[in-house]
């Protein structure tokens, strides 16, 4: 069935049809619709769920933790600074192996307040073990919520489903909603043998000293490796069902391109547009689209990224004094590569990012050898 | 002193030997009657606390249940969460409990706990008070009384703050039930979880839990010296039921000066004349406040 829906109602009608049964949330700002939208599915009885109205965004997460470690599947939704309030659960939730997912919309971090789109929010908790995928539309919101919860729950660990603030997330698309029954036979219910079950003497989490913490962390990490993989499978078993997937990398006429942007979320829409127009002019231009971040697919990006002379990053982020979060990400990845990399970093704090920027940011690229330095800020009055 | 009462029914024993608490432990005390009280049904819920080390290290745990340890500050809201899905399950005659120390519950996790007890969450939370951070190696926490050296208040009188009167703040929540009790009253104790756990909604239960290593005490005087915080008035026995019906479960017969309780504490000698006058002043007036409550 097609509705238009905003990015956020996407997210909560994933979240149904994925049947999750706990859901605990704090609102905020740009996400509060995803968590409105869940309990009024709750109360008309949509949705089989305990939806439990927390106190803080740590507190929800402490919650769907507990809940997770029990065996249900739980999900949250937060953004910002709620996300940062969760840091510390972040790790817990990853480390403890946990199925849960999350949508987090992209939003900037105060001083000063600020509820407009930028991806240091997410980008800053990259290292505590959950996978990330970014969206770049409403549909891909709602579909990658459906992936997630098979992701995490196969391979064990948590995904962050992640869209930019108000771009995505008060935007109102055409969305494909697919049929309950379809979803039932790609997502069964949750199974986790590793629960703990009542009258079982187990625990989650016990002290570990110097001779286990470090097998349990590399047993993390080997999985997550392998979560590219399984997330491959998954997005190809959803295409067979709904005629959708959208890849670990989505690359946009790169198979001739001398230079490529590589973006992630929403810019994937503007970028296309603006190779269109360059190739229009008989420059050969390029986009990748990252839709997974963590775990970092290097070998996909190194083969989407072959046939360019140039590579061009666009980071609506910023890590200070590093420059672009991206940026910095591909660099390492690039490691033995000397092709030149520019890193632009533009639209923090949700700064419109035009169509003439991005076009300039290619003429840069075009017009020198190597870059005039290793983070060029677009869109500045300094 | 007081007539013993045995009304702890035979039952397994929960907590096993080979855990790793100190000699004297009120905490492993109080843990031990608790889950006589609940039964195998439960589920328990602690946060960072001395209770994470005493349950043993991975991969053993000294509890006949299941045992999710969380984050410091989370207590009540993982056990919130242990609750709804264990609900969704269709568990609902399960217990979940949550077991934290004075830190994880006046300070660092009160914010959890009144989250909780304010939506009357379906959990029985006890603290298990040894008023101090003993995990950390004995430092102030808000649950420290008047006078205590600790760590981090070498003066020991210097810190003039009453202790916070947690058992009031959680029954301003107007929760089910709310109780004190004192792992030198092990039947009152039993007996107000028993009773904990036939409310439907959120149970606070405050446990004193004497500590011989923070307290300055020798372990063999654990019970000892737990026992003359009732018997002085300094923690009396109590409980309210919905935030409204006060009742004293345990009036001492014959009273004891708080100064024998102070002074059978190394962690007061610091505590002048002067001090302990007033203090004894502070509990004759807050016991009367008590049984003036209890009788409307």
């Amino acid at each position: 069935m097609k509705k238009v829906l905003m990015g956020n109602f996407a997210a909560s009608h994933g979240v149904r049809l994925s049947r999750a049964q706990v859901i605990s949330a704090y609102p905020i700002t740009p996400q509060t619709h995803v968590v409105e939208e869940l309990s009024a599915m709750v109360a008309r009885g949509d949705l089989n769920a305990k939806f439990i109205k927390v106190e803080s965004e740590h507190s929800a997460l402490a919650c769907c933790i507990a809940a997770s470690v029990m065996g249900a599947r739980a999900f949250t939704a937060t953004s910002s600074h709620g996300l940062l309030l969760m840091h510390e659960l972040l790790h817990w939730a990853a480390g403890g192996r946990l199925p849960i997912v999350m949508v987090a919309v992209n939003r900037a971090i105060a001083p000063g307040w600020n509820i407009w789109n930028e991806q240091t929010d997410t980008l800053s908790q990259r290292d505590t073990g959950w996978i990330q995928l970014y969206c770049a539309s409403n549909q891909e919101i709602l579909d990658t919520v459906i992936q997630a919860f098979k992701l995490a729950e196969s391979v064990k660990i948590p995904v962050m489903v992640i869209y930019d603030a108000f771009i995505l997330s008060h935007t109102y698309e055409p969305v494909d909603i697919p049929d309950q029954k379809v979803v039932d036979k790609f997502l069964p219910p949750i199974n986790n043998p590793e629960a703990l079950k009542v009258g079982e003497a187990r625990a989650f989490g016990s002290v570990t000293n110097p001779d286990f913490h470090m097998e349990f962390r590399l047993k993390l990490h080997d999985t997550y490796e392998r979560a590219m993989e399984k997330f491959s499978e998954i997005d190809a078993e959803y295409a067979k069902l709904t005629g959708r997937n959208y890849g670990i990398v989505e690359p946009y006429q790169c198979s001739d391109a001398e230079l490529i942007m590589v973006t992630a979320g929403s810019l994937a829409g503007p970028t296309r547009m603006v190779v269109d127009g360059l190739r229009a002019k008989g420059i050969k231009a390029g986009r990748v689209k990252l839709k997974m971040f963590r775990p970092f697919p290097v070998e996909a990006l190194k083969e989407a990224l072959k046939p360019a002379k140039k590579i061009l990053v666009l980071d609506r982020n910023l890590s200070p004094g590093t420059g672009g979060i991206f940026a910095q990400e591909l660099r390492v990845a690039l490691k033995e590569d000397k092709r030149p990399v520019w890193g632009f970093v533009a639209g923090l704090g949700g700064r419109d990012i035009t169509p003439e920027l991005i076009e300039s940011m290619f003429f840069d690229a075009l017009g020198a050898e190597v870059p005039v330095s290793n983070t060029i800020f677009k869109g500045v009055r300094l | 002193m007081i007539e013993p009462t045995y009304t702890i029914e035979e039952s397994e024993e929960l907590v096993h030997p080979g855990h790793l608490a100190c000699q004297g432990c009120g905490a492993t005390i109080a843990m031990r009657y608790v889950l006589k009280a609940l039964g195998k049904k439960t589920v328990v819920v602690i946060p960072a606390c001395c209770w994470s080390i005493i349950v043993g290290l991975f991969p053993s745990s000294c509890l006949d249940v299941p045992l999710i340890h969380t984050a410091f500050e989370t207590a009540a809201a993982a056990a919130t969460g242990a609750r709804a899905a264990l609900d969704v399950q269709g568990q609902e005659d399960v217990n979940v409990l949550a077991w934290a120390g004075d830190g994880g519950t006046f300070d660092i996790g009160f914010q959890a706990l009144s989250g909780a007890a304010e939506r009357n969450e379906n959990i029985i939370y006890c603290c298990y008070d040894n008023e101090a951070y003993m995990n950390t190696g004995i430092q102030r926490s808000s649950a420290t009384p008047v006078g205590a050296w600790t760590t981090t208040t070498p003066q020991g009188g210097l810190e003039d703050r009453p202790k916070k009167d947690i058992v009031r703040i959680m029954a301003a929540h107007n929760v089910p039930y709310t109780a004190t009790a004192n792992v030198a009253f092990p039947d009152d104790l039993y007996q107000k979880i028993k009773k904990a756990a036939s409310y439907k909604g959120m149970k606070f239960i405050h446990i004193l839990s004497p500590c011989p290593t923070g307290w300055r005490i020798p372990s063999s005087e654990s019970i000892e010296v737990a026992r003359l915080a009732t018997l002085s008035n300094v923690f009396p026995l109590y409980e309210v039921i919905n935030g409204s019906k006060w009742r004293v479960t345990y009036i001492p017969q014959k009273k004891v000066p708080v100064e024998k309780y102070l002074e059978a504490q190394a962690r007061f000698r610091l505590m002048g004349e002067e001090e302990k006058k007033r203090i004894q002043k502070n509990v004759d007036e807050y016991w009367k406040e008590l049984l003036k409550r209890a009788k409307r």
